[in-house]
């Protein structure tokens, strides 16, 4: 089982990686993102609530995934991406730009908490993996709408 | 010419009475309330279940702040902007000093004390089907919670719109005033889920779409639709493939409680202060919600015919 979570772990990595080239599409390059915070999120969300074996370097490496998608997020909502696509971003992104890039900041912080709890063993990481979690509802509350 | 006239006054006479006595606001009386008093804990889990907090807290209050009723949230519809008014126990901003059948007529009924029509924007329609008893412990939990004071701004409504009688004759097209009633055949699961979906949850309100009168169009039951304010839709929740067929009850229920859905995204928008709700619920009852969405008719979601995929 847990070469499977840290086999997640890395393609979401890498596929990451790949992503951030693609920075001519903005909307795209920012779904991909989100698809890859959404895989590591799987990952880790298993280990953390007991339905995949605790592995520390594969929980390491799901949040450190989520980690550096949250820093520069921003970065990919340019003006001018208001629509288009099939995106889902909300107009509050830009009306309120600072709001949004807070929530993002927040989840860099919290990610990276977690990254050093991932060391500390299932119990550490459990809950700064939940505080982390908080995250996604809290910003797709307010900054992403649903469009089909 | 003049027995033209009078024919009409008649008719005209005849149809303002048959207004007025359809318009006319349709309460329980005092006497008919069950004479048990309000039980503080039960109506703590009411209160979560039927989610007032989602509207009437004021906006963008977290966690312990939406214990506080002050309302002024904003509620943009076709037929005009409503704000959720104060509810918290204070005597002069609030609804501090209503008393029991006040309250269960207001929530199920959307009659105010002094016989005036609520807009559906209060979600009546899905409260009317509460149980009595359910809505006098609520009330008893209520009156726990902190008096606020708060100006709430008056709705802002195009003028026919304004005039609540004329509520009287929308509430005659799409309310019946009938208690929750049991699907036959069903297993208990499925009926607790049913009632908590179409009765204190009100999940139609807002995934069941409307048609041209605001009413909820009963033929598309939960096949979502577009959003009422306007910008993106409210996903369908029947098992069909448009909407959650591919997710087990286990994954509904999961999500009721967590915010994450299967695919390990998350609620977005307005669900996301329903979701924390249904956190507060048992386990047994989140599973029921499942169960009977899993039960109801499949359907798809209209609104991907009118705008295909590209
Ligand atoms: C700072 C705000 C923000 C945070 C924090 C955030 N998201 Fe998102 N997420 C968005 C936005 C905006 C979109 C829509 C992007 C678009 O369509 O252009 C989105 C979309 C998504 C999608 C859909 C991607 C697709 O197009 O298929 C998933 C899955 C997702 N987020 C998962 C998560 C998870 C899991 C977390 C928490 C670890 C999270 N998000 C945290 C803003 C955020
Ligand atoms: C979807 C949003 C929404 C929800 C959920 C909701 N309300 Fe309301 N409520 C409103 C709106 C809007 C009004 C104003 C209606 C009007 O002015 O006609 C209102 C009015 C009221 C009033 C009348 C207040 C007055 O001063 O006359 C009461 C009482 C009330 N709500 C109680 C509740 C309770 C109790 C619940 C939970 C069981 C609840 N509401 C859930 C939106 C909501
Ligand atoms: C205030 C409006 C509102 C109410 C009330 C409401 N929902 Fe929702 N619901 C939404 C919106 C908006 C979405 C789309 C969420 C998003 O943007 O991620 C949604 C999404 C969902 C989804 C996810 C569907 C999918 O395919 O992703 C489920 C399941 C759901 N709701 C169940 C319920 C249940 C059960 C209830 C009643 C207890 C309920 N909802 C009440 C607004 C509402």
């Amino acid at each position: 089982m847990h070469i499977l979570s840290k086999f997640a772990a890395v393609t979401a990595l890498t596929v990451m990686s790949t992503t951030s080239f693609a920075a001519d599409d903005p909307i795209a390059a920012r779904q991909n993102i989100m698809k890859n915070v959404g895989a590591a999120m799987k990952a880790a969300g298993a280990m953390a609530t007991g339905k995949a074996e605790y592995d520390a370097l594969a929980a390491e490496l799901a949040v450190r995934t989520i980690n550096s998608s949250a820093i520069g997020f921003p970065m990919f909502f340019p003006k001018g991406s208001e629509t288009g696509g099939d995106t889902e971003a909300a107009p509050a992104i830009w009306s309120d730009m600072e709001g949004f890039s807070k929530s993002s900041a927040q989840l860099a912080t919290d990610s990276a908490t977690a990254t050093e709890a991932a060391k500390g063993g299932m119990d550490t990481f459990k809950g700064a993996f939940f505080a982390m979690a908080k995250n996604c509802k809290a910003c797709h509350e307010k900054f992403r709408i649903k469009k089909n | 010419m003049r027995g033209f006239l009078k024919v009409f006054l008649l008719l005209a006479m005849a149809g303002a009475a048959v207004f007025w006595y359809l318009t006319e606001p349709k309460v329980l009386d005092a006497q008919s309330l069950p004479t048990t008093p309000g039980d503080v804990e039960k109506g703590k889990y009411i209160f979560y279940a039927s989610g007032c907090a989602s509207c009437h807290a004021a906006p963008d209050a977290k966690g312990e702040e939406k214990l506080a009723l002050a309302g002024g949230h904003a509620f943009k519809t076709p037929f005009g902007t409503f704000y959720a008014p104060n509810i918290s126990p204070d005597e002069e901003d609030g609804i501090g000093g209503w008393s029991d059948v006040d309250f269960v007529n207001a929530v199920m009924r959307g009659v105010s004390p002094d016989g005036q029509h609520y807009y559906p924007a209060f979600p009546y329609m899905s409260y009317q089907r509460m149980n009595v008893q359910e809505v006098i412990d609520l009330k008893a939990y209520m009156d726990t919670l902190p008096a606020v004071k708060s100006q709430v701004p008056d709705h802002d409504l195009p003028l026919p719109f304004r005039f609540r009688r004329g509520l009287g004759a929308w509430k005659f097209l799409f309310m019946d005033n009938k208690p929750f009633k049991a699907v036959q055949g069903a297993s208990d699961a499925v009926n607790r889920g049913a009632y908590l979906v179409t009765g204190p949850g009100h999940c139609g309100e807002c995934h069941t779409p409307r048609n041209l009168l605001g009413g909820p169009e009963t033929d598309w039951q939960l096949a979502g639709g577009p959003a009422p304010e306007g910008k993106g839709v409210i996903s369908n929740i029947t098992p069909h493939r448009d909407g959650i067929g591919d997710w087990s009850e286990a994954d509904i229920a999961s999500s009721l409680e967590t915010g994450f859905t299967p695919s390990y995204d998350t609620f977005g928008g307005s669900m996301v202060a329903v979701q924390e709700n249904m956190a507060h619920l048992s386990a047994e009852d989140r599973a029921a919600i499942a169960a009977y969405l899993k039960s109801v008719e499949p359907r798809p979601s209209r609104w991907k015919e009118r705008k295909p995929e590209k």
